[in-house]
C-alpha cells in the first residue's frame, strides 16, 4: 500500500521561504520547513502563529505568495488539494470534510470512485478496498455505514483512511486530538506509529505538548508568522518550547490578586438544557454559579463540556429547552431571547466571531453601533454624525487598529475584530460580559491587549465570565475558576487553590481520568 | 497615490450599472434616430414604473436575505380587488348590505390586499420557518387562485376616468405612474440609508445570527420586509390596472422574474446584506432601455428575451469578477 515508502529520515518534502499575505496581515514570513520520512514533525505555536496557514499551503488549499515547495527533491506546485493528494500529500483538517449522508467507502473514494465497464460506480470493489483499509487501521465498521453513525474519533480514522488511501507520502494532521476521547487518542497514536514505520512523513499541529512524548520526533516552533526554531524534540525542554511559543517568559502572566469584589450580579440555580434530539439527554445539568461586580469568572472545560451552551442559555438562546432559575442583581429574571438578556444587562461575545459576532460586510462603524442604534434616532432618522462621534471615541478607547471607522470589518485582523465586538457591547452599558473564547485565532500581541481590556473592564465594575480551553488564559484572567465536564459543573477553585493539574483533572471525564 | 487608486476602483465598481446604462443609451441613440427624444424618455420611464415599484419591494426582501416569488400574483390580486370593489362593490349577505367604494377607497383596499398577502408571506417565513423561496412560491399559487375566484376568470373593465388617471394621466407634464414610483424611490432610499430599520435590514441580510445575538428583533424585521414587498406589489397592481383601464386576471404573470432580474442587474447580492435601492432603479432602467431600444430597432421580442438573459448573466459575472 505504501509503495513509495522511503527509509526513515530521508527528506520527503521541503518548503522554502514561504510567505503569505492576508489583507492587513503578514500571515507567513519567509518560513521554511522540512518533513522527513518516518518522522513526525510537531508544529507548535499559539493560535494565529501561522501553523495552519503553512500546512494549508503545503496541502494545496491556499496559494503561497512567495517561496517554493519541493517534493522528493523536485519542485512542485499544487493549485488545489486534489493535486497535492495525487502527489502524495494529504491533510486532515480540524473540521472534518466528510459527507454525513454518504457511506464510509463513498467518502474515502469521493472523486475517484472505481468505475466498472459500463461506466457505473463499482461499489463492490470500492467496499472491498475500504474494508482492507479499515482493517489496517483497526476500525471495526462496515464500509457501507453512513458517516453520521460514527463517533467523532471514528470519523477521524475515516479521514486518515481517506488520506492514506492514495499512497500518502506526507500526512498533515491539524489538532487531531482536540475532539476525541482518551481511548480514541490511544488508537490514533498507535496508527501514527504504524504510518511512521511505513515511512510516511507526518506533520502534526498541536497545542498539547504532552502528546509529543509518545509520537513526536522533530519540533518546529512558530510565532506571529515566523519560524522561531526547528530541532529534534529531545533537544528541547518543555519550558524552552513554551517560551519560544509565547515569545516571553510564561511566568508573571497570572493576574495580580484582586483586593475585593463587589456584590453579586448574576446567579444561576439548577440551570439545565435538554438535548435537542435525544429525549431524556441533557447538554447541561443542574449548573449553579454566580459572578460578582468587578470579578472575572473563568469557565474551563474540554470540547463538548457545554461551556458555549451555558453562555448561550444564559443569553436566552435556548429558552424552549432550558430550565432552572437565573437571578440578576438578586431578582428572578426570565430571559427568553437575546434582546431580553441585553435588557437585563448581559452581553455575549460569541466564540465564532465571523459567523456569530459580526456582520462582515458592514463597516467598523456600523458593527460598533448596531446594538445601540436607537440612541442615534432623531424623529425616525439616524443621526449619523452623532453615531460616528460615539464610534470614534469607542474605537479609540478599545485601541482598535483600523485605517478608518468606515473600513469594512472583514478586512480587520481577528484581534481588532474582537475589540470591535467588545466596543459594541460596552455601548449597551452591560453589567455582565460573557466572553466565549475571546482570543481564539488572535495573535499573541493582540491577545495581551484583549487581556488588558478585560482587566480594565472588570476593574471598572463589570462582571466578566470568560470561557476558554486554554489553561494559561484562564490563569491569566480569572479571579475564580469553574470547571465543566460533559454538561456538569465538576469543580470550582479560587486563586489560591487553582493550578493546571487540578483544572485538567476536573475537566476530564471520570471514567478515563488522568493517568 | 494609493488612496486615489483605491477610490477610483471603488468608484468604477460602484457605478458599474451606471456605466452600463450610459453605454447602452449611447449605443441606442446611434442605432436608432427615434430613441433619443423627450417623448421616448417619458415612455421608457412609464414602461418601467410597474417593474420598478415591484423591484423596490424585491430589493428590500433580497437585502434581508430572502426572495419573494409572489409579487406578480399579489399584483394581479390587488389590481382585481381594487377594480372589482370600484365597479361592483362588495355584498355582505349577513348584514344585507352592498358596500360601494370610492376611487380612493378602492385604491386603499388594493394596497391593503398586497400588505396582507405580504404579511402572510412574512408569517410563513418567520413563524412557520418555511424557506422564503417555498413560502412565496406557495403564495404565488394562492394569489393566482384567489384572483381567478374573485374575477371568475374574466377581466373587469370600464373603471372610469378618475381611476384611469393614475395610469394614463400626467401632472406637471410627468406621467402619474412616474410620479408614484419616483416618490416611492425617494421614500425607500431614505428608509434604507437613513433609518434604523434600514440599517437592521442590512444587518439581518448580512448575518442573521449575529443580528439576533446583537438583540435585533430579526423576525419582526423580516415580517415588515415581506409586508412592504406585498404592499408595493399592491401599488404596482393599481398602476397596471389603471393603465389598462381594466383588471386582467392574468396581470403580472411572470413579473417576479423581471423584478428579480432588475434587482440583480442593479448590483444587489442574492445572498443578502449588499445592494441599494438606487442600484435597482438603474437595473430597471437598463432593462427598460434595452426593451425599448430593441423594439425601436425592430428586433423580434424573442430576441429581446435572449438579450435580456445575457445582460443578467453579464451583470452578475462582472459583479463576481471584481
Amino acid at each position: 500500500m505504501f509503495s513509495s515508502a522511503k527509509p526513515s529520515g530521508e527528506v520527503v518534502l521541503e518548503a522554502k521561504n514561504v510567505s503569505k499575505f492576508f489583507p492587513g496581515v503578514k500571515a507567513l514570513d519567509q518560513v521554511s520547513i522540512t518533513l522527513r520520512s518516518g518522522r513526525l514533525t510537531a508544529l507548535l505555536g499559539e493560535n494565529g502563529a501561522g501553523k495552519s496557514t503553512l500546512m494549508n499551503i503545503i496541502a494545496g488549499v491556499l496559494p503561497m505568495d512567495e517561496g517554493e515547495l519541493q517534493l522528493a527533491g523536485a519542485r512542485v506546485h499544487f493549485s488545489n488539494p486534489r493535486e497535492a493528494r495525487e502527489a502524495g500529500v494529504s491533510m486532515i483538517f480540524q473540521e472534518f470534510n466528510l459527507f454525513a449522508d454518504l457511506s464510509v467507502a463513498e467518502n474515502i473514494f469521493l472523486g475517484r470512485e472505481p468505475i466498472d465497464r459500463w461506466g457505473f460506480v463499482d461499489f463492490a470493489t470500492m467496499n472491498r478496498h475500504t474494508s482492507a483499509l479499515l482493517s489496517e487501521l483497526d476500525l471495526a465498521v462496515e464500509p457501507t455505514t453512513t458517516v453520521d453513525h460514527l463517533r467523532v474519533g471514528q470519523q477521524q480514522i475515516v479521514e486518515i483512511a481517506k488520506a492514506i488511501s492514495s499512497n500518502a507520502r506526507v500526512l498533515i494532521m491539524d489538532e487531531p486530538t482536540s475532539a476525541i476521547t482518551e481511548h480514541e487518542i490511544g488508537v490514533l497514536f498507535g496508527l501514527v506509529k504504524k504510518l511512521k514505520a511505513q515511512g510516511v512523513a507526518i506533520a502534526y499541529i498541536t497545542h498539547k505538548l504532552e502528546e509529543l512524548i509518545h509520537i513526536g520526533d522533530d519540533a518546529v516552533v512558530m510565532r506571529d508568522g515566523k519560524m522561531i526554531q526547528a530541532a529534534p524534540l529531545q533537544d528541547l525542554s518543555r519550558d524552552e518550547i513554551v517560551e519560544m511559543m509565547v515569545g516571553r517568559s510564561v511566568k508573571g502572566r497570572r493576574r495580580p490578586n484582586r483586593v475585593s469584589v463587589g456584590s453579586e450580579v448574576l446567579r444561576a440555580e439548577g440551570v439545565s438544557l435538554r438535548h435537542p434530539e435525544r429525549h431524556g439527554d441533557f447538554l447541561l445539568k443542574d449548573i449553579n454559579f454566580h459572578v460578582c461586580r468587578g470579578e472575572v469568572l473563568g469557565l474551563f472545560g474540554l470540547m463538548g463540556a457545554g461551556r458555549t451552551e451555558l453562555l448561550e442559555t444564559m443569553f436566552g438562546l435556548h429558552a424552549a429547552r432550558a430550565s432552572g432559575m437565573v437571578f440578576v442583581r438578586g431578582e428572578h429574571a426570565k430571559i427568553h431571547s437575546p434582546l431580553e438578556a441585553i435588557r437585563h444587562g448581559l452581553a455575549l461575545a460569541p466564540e465564532d466571531r465571523k459567523r456569530e459576532g459580526l456582520v462582515l460586510g458592514m463597516s467598523v462603524c456600523e458593527n460598533t453601533s448596531l446594538a445601540c442604534l436607537s440612541r442615534f434616532e432623531r424623529a425616525g432618522f439616524l443621526n449619523e454624525s452623532a453615531e460616528r462621534e460615539m464610534v470614534a471615541a469607542s474605537v479609540a478607547r478599545f485601541r482598535v487598529k483600523t485605517p478608518s471607522i468606515q473600513q469594512t470589518i472583514r478586512n480587520l485582523s481577528g484581534g481588532n475584530q474582537q475589540k470591535v465586538i467588545l466596543a459594541k457591547w460596552l455601548e449597551t452599558n452591560p453589567e455582565v460580559l460573557l466572553l466565549d473564547e475571546p482570543t481564539r485565532g488572535i495573535d499573541a500581541n493582540a491577545k495581551d491587549e484583549i487581556y488588558a481590556l478585560i482587566h480594565e473592564l472588570s476593574q471598572s465594575g463589570l462582571a466578566v465570565i470568560v470561557v476558554s480551553s486554554e489553561i494559561p488564559e484562564i490563569l491569566a484572567l480569572a479571579d475564580r475558576v469553574m470547571v465543566m465536564c460533559e454538561g456538569r459543573k465538576t469543580a470550582e477553585f479560587n486563586r489560591e487553590t487553582v493550578n493546571e493539574q487540578v483544572m485538567m483533572a476536573a475537566a476530564l471525564p471520570l471514567s478515563r481520568g488522568p493517568k | 497615490m494609493k488612496d486615489y487608486q483605491v477610490s477610483t476602483k471603488e468608484l468604477l465598481t460602484k457605478s458599474q450599472s451606471l456605466i452600463a446604462l450610459a453605454l447602452m443609451v449611447i449605443a441606442m441613440s446611434i442605432l436608432s434616430d427615434k430613441f433619443l427624444s423627450l417623448d421616448n424618455g417619458w415612455n421608457i420611464l412609464r414602461q418601467i414604473s410597474v417593474n420598478l415599484c415591484l423591484s423596490i419591494g424585491m430589493t428590500l426582501v433580497i437585502l434581508s436575505g430572502g426572495i419573494d416569488l409572489s409579487v406578480g400574483a399579489v399584483l394581479g390580486l390587488s389590481g382585481s380587488v381594487a377594480a372589482g370593489l370600484l365597479k361592483h362593490g362588495i355584498a355582505l349577505p349577513m348584514f344585507d348590505v352592498l358596500l360601494q367604494f370610492t376611487v380612493s377607497g378602492a385604491l386603499l383596499s388594493g394596497v391593503c390586499v398586497g400588505l396582507l398577502l405580504g404579511l402572510f408571506n412574512g408569517f410563513a417565513v418567520t413563524s412557520l420557518r418555511i424557506p422564503p423561496f417555498v413560502a412565496t412560491l406557495g403564495m404565488l399559487s394562492i394569489g393566482r387562485g384567489l384572483t381567478m375566484l374573485w374575477t371568475g376568470g374574466f377581466p373587469i373593465t370600464g373603471l372610469g376616468s378618475s381611476f384611469g388617471y393614475l395610469g394614463t394621466g400626467t401632472w406637471l407634464g410627468v406621467p402619474m405612474p412616474v410620479w408614484v414610483t419616483s416618490i416611492l424611490v425617494v421614500i425607500f432610499v431614505i428608509v434604507t440609508q437613513r433609518t434604523r430599520f434600514g440599517r437592521y435590514l442590512y444587518a439581518v441580510g448580512g448575518n442573521e445570527r449575529a443580528a439576533l445575538l446583537t438583540g435585533l428583533r430579526v423576525s419582526r424585521i423580516k415580517l415588515w420586509v415581506y409586508a412592504l414587498g406585498g404592499g408595493l406589489a399592491g401599488i404596482a397592481g393599481l398602476l397596471v390596472t389603471a393603465r389598462l383601464d381594466s383588471a386582467q386576471p392574468n396581470a403580472g404573470l411572470g413579473y417576479e422574474l423581471d423584478s428579480i432580474a432588475a434587482v440583480v442587474i442593479g448590483g444587489t447580492s442574492l445572498a443578502g446584506g449588499r445592494g441599494t435601492v438606487l442600484g435597482t432603479v438603474l437595473g430597471c432602467l437598463i432593462i427598460g432601455v434595452l426593451n425599448n431600444g430593441l423594439f425601436l430597432l425592430d428586433v423580434s421580442p424573442f430576441w429581446q428575451q435572449i438579450v435580456k438573459g445575457f445582460v443578467i448573466l453579464a451583470a452578475v459575472a462582472v459583479d463576481k469578477a471584481k
